[in-house]
């Protein structure tokens, strides 16, 4: 038997940290993007390669880090954020940042080429030149934020790893997918993965059409 | 007669290829100067040059008598009083009417004449009905007559055109031709042009210059350099005969 309010709550954490990881993930993101696709300076190409490369980070060793940092031994144990949404959203952010960082970077780089020398001759200095970019790049910048979002929302090992899947306080549909399949309970494990699926449908369906109205 | 734009032993290397050895010339102010020349033989890097949009290895750029460097502080006055059409034309993610309002809003022009204005360029390119229209919607000849009215509304004094019109069908490069003489005709602006099109040089320019082997081998009025060329180059060039 489901235990729909035990579900709310689950949704609700899901929500609650996939999208301030996001949030977060925007934020850094998105101008350190920016910067790198705009600013020519020395190692440009080591920090896109290293953006790029944390694409593929995988989210158990995020999870290891955060955890290693987080526990009472660690550097930062003094914050008590081990086993909170705080922690599971810290390693979350670790694992976003760099995905839309590095789309960003694309989107921004593509509309370099194209733009830079037409906005140039028209009158641009460069600080109206770096807006303009961006604003052009504002439907790939709002892929880098889906992306950024379906990275954090389908994440497990990370959430898991510093989360604990604690019921009620730190359980989330990953992990709690994983728990009840563990358990053999495949029926409830199913329903989760359908809830889940259902989220992030809604979720891109309304980025998408912030999407098309942004493309004129 | 003053001398609006000038080039003065200007040299230009790309991945140690030496595409400029020391370009000079003179384009007196209110002049169509029309760049011909092979393919690769440097006529867009010298209008790039020209435009401040990169700076060359030796020699200098001179505007109106006084050398002008890229970068330096009154390059950027000086490049808003210049525009540049390409070959390609790249539009805004943005309206038609915004797409020619840019140039005008980087400026602080206010939104009263940025609408007249703007209005009155899109007229002059008979793409007035259009406005409100996304301008990635455009055929690629109404795109390019979109550039150039971006570009006119700014009421530059040098007007670079870089095979503004290849690729467009013949009413549309008829268009642009036409939109040039009377934006000239109308303003005195200074109009430099690179092109392929022979025909288009003699339609268009006051003066041709063949740009060949990193230097004008040829400067001369457009009817003497098309009918009595003094540089068997030239000769060679316009007859078909120079392989390249």
């Amino acid at each position: 038997m489901i235990d729909w309010s035990a579900v709310a709550q689950i949704v609700a954490l899901t929500l609650l940290v996939a999208g301030t990881s996001t949030l977060i993930g925007a934020v850094l993101g998105v101008p350190a993007g920016a910067f790198v696709a705009l600013k020519k300076f020395r190692g440009r190409n080591f920090v896109r390669t290293l953006a790029f490369t944390f694409y593929g980070f995988p989210p158990v060793l995020a999870g290891l880090l955060v955890y290693l940092v987080l526990s009472r031994s660690g550097p930062l144990g003094f914050l008590g954020w081990l086993f909170t949404p705080i922690g599971m959203i810290v390693a979350q952010s670790l694992l976003v940042v760099p995905i839309v960082m590095g789309v960003t970077i694309s989107a921004v780089m593509a509309v370099e080429k194209r733009l830079h020398d037409t906005a140039l001759t028209l009158g641009a200095d460069e600080r109206q030149w770096r807006a303009t970019a961006i604003h052009e790049a504002r439907i790939g910048v709002l892929t880098a934020v889906m992306v950024g979002f379906g990275r954090a929302v389908s994440e497990v090992g990370a959430v898991l790893i510093v989360g604990g899947n604690i019921a009620g306080q730190t359980r989330v549909l990953t992990t709690v997918i994983v728990l009840e399949t563990s358990a053999a309970h495949y029926l409830e494990a199913t329903i989760f993965g359908v809830i889940l699926f259902i989220l992030a449908f809604a979720i891109f369906a309304v980025l998408q059409r912030l999407q098309r109205e942004g493309a004129v | 007669m003053t001398i609006s734009l000038a080039l003065r032993g200007v040299q230009k290397r790309y991945a140690g290829k030496e595409v400029l050895r020391g370009v000079d010339a003179e384009i007196p102010a209110g002049e169509i100067f029309g760049v011909v020349g092979p393919s690769g033989v440097g006529k867009t890097t010298v209008l790039r040059l020209l435009d401040l949009l990169e700076t060359p290895d030796a020699g200098e750029i001179h505007y109106r008598g006084r050398a002008v460097r890229r970068g330096s502080l009154e390059s950027l006055e000086q490049r808003r009083r210049m525009a540049m059409i390409m070959q390609n034309p790249t539009t805004f993610r943005a309206t038609v009417f915004e797409n020619v309002a840019y140039g005008l809003w980087l400026r602080g022009v206010s939104e009263e004449d940025i609408r007249g204005r703007a209005f009155a360029a899109l007229d002059f390119v008979g793409l007035l009905e259009r406005a409100q229209e996304p301008a990635a919607q455009l055929s690629g000849g109404e795109q390019q007559r979109v550039a150039f009215a971006r570009a006119a509304v700014l009421r530059p004094e040098v007007l670079f055109l870089d095979e503004f019109t290849s690729n467009l069908d013949p009413a549309n490069v008829r268009l642009l031709e036409e939109a040039t003489k009377r934006y000239r005709k109308e303003t005195g602006a200074t109009v430099v042009i690179v092109t392929h099109n022979l025909f288009q040089a003699k339609r268009l320019a006051d003066r041709v210059g063949l740009l060949l082997d990193g230097r004008f081998i040829e400067v001369a009025p457009t009817h003497t350099f098309f009918e009595n060329p003094s540089r068997p180059e030239t000769r060679a060039f316009l007859s078909g005969e120079m392989a390249y």
